[in-house]
Formats: structure tokens, sequence, C-alpha cells
């Protein structure tokens, strides 16, 4: 795993100094991070990164994870797709078997940080405990998209949420009326991980080979997993409409096997509709292929996320990181990544995504423009480093509720 | 080379943000919320753009002007909002006035503006700064040190420096004017840097231009 001096050729050495200097401000304080899984997720995979880096800064993280049985993760699955706005029912029995399983962890955890960072809904319930450990700080982070959430479990969760210090979401729009204060962190990507970091050509050939494609003509990519809210269908579609123009192909990624039901059928849709143009690659990539999305993404020419509800969009944030010029909808958190015209352009329909399109593969300096742009976004705004920077401030602000902290 | 009176302590700030809750999805509705939000809102949407966008235009608007134009489609008023010359207002108060005086004096020239919604996800959310302001490992005790320093620390640095203790903090000059003219007696090369507009230039941009005033003025030195 790379250590913090590895990201100085990426961001700078006065970048590392002041996380430097913010680390020994939090000098003896013990951050007790929870969630429910070391593997697998987007929150395993920021902690996995997190914790070994904030020691190597002297900061004394810990993981802790909580238990729960089979059908307390079908619960609290159910409860993330209900607090992303999908429809779900929610018996009184999900709740009782939330707050059972919830109740176990109350009297076997043990809980010691001076910071208590709980992770996500399923370990919510731990900050009834808070009273046992005096002066502790108790922060909340969602890394979910709760924009537009399911009230019954949104309001069951309040209960929860208003006994902690703060709380924490990725995007401004995730924000509600509470009582407590509400910070805003991007999620962010690690420049040295295997979906990041800079690949020789050959590789990406070698990619490029293994899934059938050529770079004779201009690509069009997208990576996602199969699902209605990335909208692949509507892709195929305006990859048509800028196909009459331009000769191009045009490559869906995304992963298999997930837990998805529903992407079996629209996997299968896409398929239907791509039929038998044989520019349109289909890939289905298994597991543990970072490097693969990688290659993937630095062969396009443009990259798509014609996404119709959105969390932050660290796909995007992937492709601005490669200089890519990106075409993407103006949802979640894209906006915070693509100013329109300056970082990417931002669409609202299929005809707005095929223009654009059709826009950068005409003009390929603009293009460059657009990617070098962004890739000094996510530079300056959305990778690792400023991530563990805002984390740090944040657990400062746990001890100062001024607008100005003097350290 | 003359030996500063008083050695130069840079400092660094950094941000963090916090969400209010509160949004507007109407220009009448931005208007109200602007008068009664906290000053570090207004100083976070005035100065955010700069600070997250530095690489991109030099002249960034702030981001009333993007949501008004981008979202309501309200050009005009971008403009205006674009335009107002942050640099003139030595506090938040008054740039605050200003920013409300231009939606006023808009939305009495066109009154049906008031009532155009922004798209579902496309409100304007109000955002607050807190921040953080510490000393760094970094001190000039003269002019080529200070151009040395300059070349390597961090745009948050540069930018508490020129902006924060400015504006925010109620000074009336630049943190660099004031050393240089204080502690070192370089009255012009301070009031140079000080009439920069750091409103036009990207923070990198800025950074060179300071750098090649002091370079410039050392050479005449040798």
């Amino acid at each position: 795993m790379p250590r913090l001096e590895e990201y100085i050729s990426i961001v700078g050495l006065s970048i590392i100094d002041d996380l430097k200097l913010l680390s020994e401000k939090l000098k003896g304080k013990v951050i007790q991070n929870i969630n429910s899984t070391s593997v697998g997720g987007g929150v395993a995979e920021i902690l996995n990164r997190m914790v070994p880096l904030l020691r190597e800064l002297n900061i004394d993280a810990k993981w802790e994870v909580i238990k729960g049985g089979e059908d307390f993760f079908e619960v609290t699955k159910r409860f993330h797709n209900a607090l992303h706005g999908r429809e779900e029912e929610i018996t009184p029995k999900d709740f009782d078997i939330f707050m059972e399983v919830s109740q176990r962890n109350i009297e076997d955890m043990k809980l010691y940080g001076d910071i208590i960072f709980v992770h996500d809904p399923q370990p919510i319930a731990l900050v009834k405990n808070k009273s046992r450990i005096p002066d502790s700080k108790w922060i909340w982070r969602c890394h979910i998209d709760v924009s537009n959430p399911n009230m019954r479990v949104w309001n069951f969760l309040k209960e929860f949420i208003v006994q902690y210090e703060a709380s924490v979401f990725s995007s401004p729009s995730f924000a509600q009326r509470l009582p407590i204060r509400q910070f805003l962190i991007s999620p962010s990507i690690d420049p040295l991980s295997d979906k990041n970091k800079e690949l020789p050509d050959n590789i990406i050939h070698s990619v490029l080979k293994k899934y059938g494609i050529t770079k004779d003509k201009p690509i069009i990519t997208q990576v996602s997993r199969f699902d209605y809210l990335k909208d692949p269908l509507g892709v195929i579609e305006a990859y048509r409409r800028v196909k009459k123009y331009i000769d191009c192909q045009l490559v869906l990624a995304g992963g298999t096997a997930t837990d998805d039901p529903q992407s079996e059928e629209v996997l299968n849709k896409v398929k239907e509709k791509a039929g038998k143009d044989k520019d349109i690659h289909i890939l289905l990539i298994p597991p543990k292929s970072d490097m693969d999305i990688n290659a993937l993404q630095r062969a396009a020419t443009v990259i798509v996320q014609k996404s119709i509800k959105e969390g932050f969009g660290l796909t995007v944030t992937e492709a601005l990181w490669k200089a890519k010029p990106v075409v993407a909808s103006a949802v979640g958190g894209i906006p915070l990544q693509i100013k329109h015209k300056y970082s990417g352009l931002l669409c609202h329909s299929i005809d707005g995504a095929a223009f654009a399109i059709k826009q950068l593969l005409n003009s390929p300096s603009y293009a460059k423009k657009l990617g070098e742009n962004g890739r000094e976004h996510i530079r300056q705004n959305f990778l690792l480093t400023r991530h563990i920077r805002d984390y740090m401030l944040l657990f400062l602000s746990m001890y100062h509720n001024e607008d100005i902290v003097y350290l | 080379m003359i030996k500063a009176k008083e050695p130069f302590r840079f400092y660094t700030r950094l941000h963090l943000s916090e969400l209010t809750g509160l949004r507007a999805v109407t220009l009448g509705q931005l208007l109200k919320l602007i008068k009664r939000v906290p000053g570090s809102c207004i100083y976070h949407h005035t100065h955010r753009f700069l600070q997250q966008h530095q690489y991109l235009s030099p002249e960034p608007p702030n981001d009333f002007a993007y949501w008004v134009t981008e979202v309501l489609g309200e050009d005009r008023l971008g403009e205006r909002l674009a335009s107002i010359d942050t640099v003139q207002f030595p506090t938040i108060h008054s740039l605050r006035e200003k920013i409300i005086n231009a939606i006023e004096e808009y939305l009495r020239e066109r009154p049906f503006s008031r009532i155009k919604f922004a798209n579902e996800g496309e409100a304007f959310h109000f955002v607050k700064s807190a921040s953080f302001v510490m000393p760094t490992k970094y001190i000039s005790n003269n002019l080529f040190e200070f151009a040395e320093v300059l070349k390597k620390i961090t745009i948050d640095s540069i930018y508490f420096h020129i902006f924060e203790s400015r504006l925010r903090l109620e000074k009336h000059t630049n943190d660099f004017s004031n050393w240089l003219e204080d502690s070192l007696g370089e009255k012009d090369l301070a009031d140079e840097i000080s009439h920069l507009d750091p409103y036009t230039h990207t923070m990198e941009d800025l950074r060179e231009t300071i750098v090649n005033l002091i370079e410039k003025r050392l050479l005449k030195e040798d």
C-alpha cells in the first residue's frame, strides 16, 4: 500500500506538510471508526486506505466492525434503497430486527474513542451508549444520497442522528434540516490505486485486445453497473445519434455478480437494444479488475456518465483524473466536479448528451482543454489527500464551534 | 540584503464546508436567504469558486452568478453578479449589500424573474466555511527568503495572506504588503502588490506575478 511520501509527486510537498501540521493538533486523540464490513463496498475501501495513512500521521485511528446476521443486513440493504428514494416495503418487523441486532452490538462493542466516527446507518444506534464514555464526540458519516429519502426510514434514523455531535454528507443537496452541525465532505479517489494509477501503453493495448476492441475509431465509454439509474439504454440512443455523423464505437463496461436482482434484466435489455451493432461493446468486468477499468477509461476518446440519479459519481472523478473529456448528467455530486464548459459538459437529456459528444469528437483541442482542466480540478479537490485533510479538520471542529479557528 | 525588523511567518488557512440545510429554488428565495444567512455563507459563495477552480478561468464567477446564469438562465443578472468588484469591498457586510442591491434592482426591472423555478435537483444550497488558521514552518527574514518561500508554499497560504486577512478579518491591505512596507521599508513593492486585483488572477498566476515583482526588485538591488 502506498505511503504518504509517495503522494508528494502528485499533490506537492506543501500539501503533505499541511497534513503533518494538522495531525500534530490531534495528538493524543483516539479516533474510533465503526462500520458494518471490513471488505467490499465503498466505505470499507475508503477506510482501508484512510486508517493506515492516519496512523502514518501519528493519529491513533482504530477501526471496528459491528456484528449482524443475514436478516439484519437484508433489512439494512432495504433501508439503504429506501434512503435512496427507491420504493421499498419496510415492515414494523424490519425495525424490530434492526433494533434487536443493534442492542446486541450496543452491549458487546467496546467503545473507547475520543471521537467515535460511525459510518452509514447500520451501526447508527450505537450512539445510545454515548453517555457511557464521558467527553466522547460522536460523528455520523452518511455515504448515501439522501436528497429524497423515504421519510419513514429517515425519521426512524433521525432519532439517533440527533444524538450525535455532527453529521457528514457528500453533497450539498443531501443536507437535511437537523439540529446538529452538518459538514460537507466529498469522497475522493486514490491516485495511486490500480484503478487510477498511470498505465503504460502496452497494458492499455493488452486490455483492449482482451475485450476485443480496436482503436481504429473514436471510443465513447461509460463505466457503470447495469442499472436503470445509470441509463445505459439512453447512452446507446445517444451513441446512435452521434453515429449518424461520426463513425465511432461505444463501450459499456460494468460489473457482473451484483446483489441487485434487476441488473440481469437491465443487461438483457441493453443487449437487445444494441442488436447486431459490432461497434457496441458490452463488457462484463469481473470483480477485482480495477486495472482493466483503468485501461478502458484511458483508452476512451470521450467518457459518458448519463446517470438519472447519482451519489457522488466517482466514475466521473476517475475519468477526469485521467484528463478525459466527460459528458455527464447534472445530478448528485456531478455538478461539483464538472463546471459546464470549464471541466466537462453537463447534459439533461439524450439529445443533450449526443450533441455534447459530437462537439467533443469534432473539436479535439477543446476536448483536450476540458480534460486538462478536469484533471487539475480533481487534483485540487477530490484526491485522497484532501479527504484526509477534511477528516482531520472535522475531528478538530469537534473541539471548536467558531467560524474562524486559530490552531 | 536588508534584514527585516520582524520576520514574516507564513500561516495557512484550511477550510471545511458546513451545510446549513437552507436552499433556494427561485430568485426570490435566493434573495431572501442572502439577506439572512451568516457572513461565512456569503464568504463561502463568493470565494469558493476562486479557490476550488483556481486553475481555470482567471475571472471566476461567484456561486450566485453561476447559479443564476446556468440554472435560472438569467444571463444578465449573472453578468452583473459576476462583475461585482469584490476587491473593493472591505467587509463581507458591504459585499452582501452589493449583491442584494444587484438582485433587487434586477427584480424591479423584471418582476416575473422572481418566480422562475430551478429544475429538480438544481436548487441553490447555502453552505458556509469554517476556517482553520495555523502557522506553517516557513519564516523569512529578508526579501530573498520571502520570494523563495512564496515559490513553494501552498496556495492556501497565499490565499490566506491575500484574501482572508483582507476581507474576512477586515484588515485594509494584504499581509504581504503590510510586512514589506513595515518591516522592510519596501513601500513601492508593497503598493505594487496591493494594487493587484487578486480576483482576476488564477491563484498560480497570482503567485507567479508576486514572485516576479519581488525578483525584479531584487535584481535592482544587485
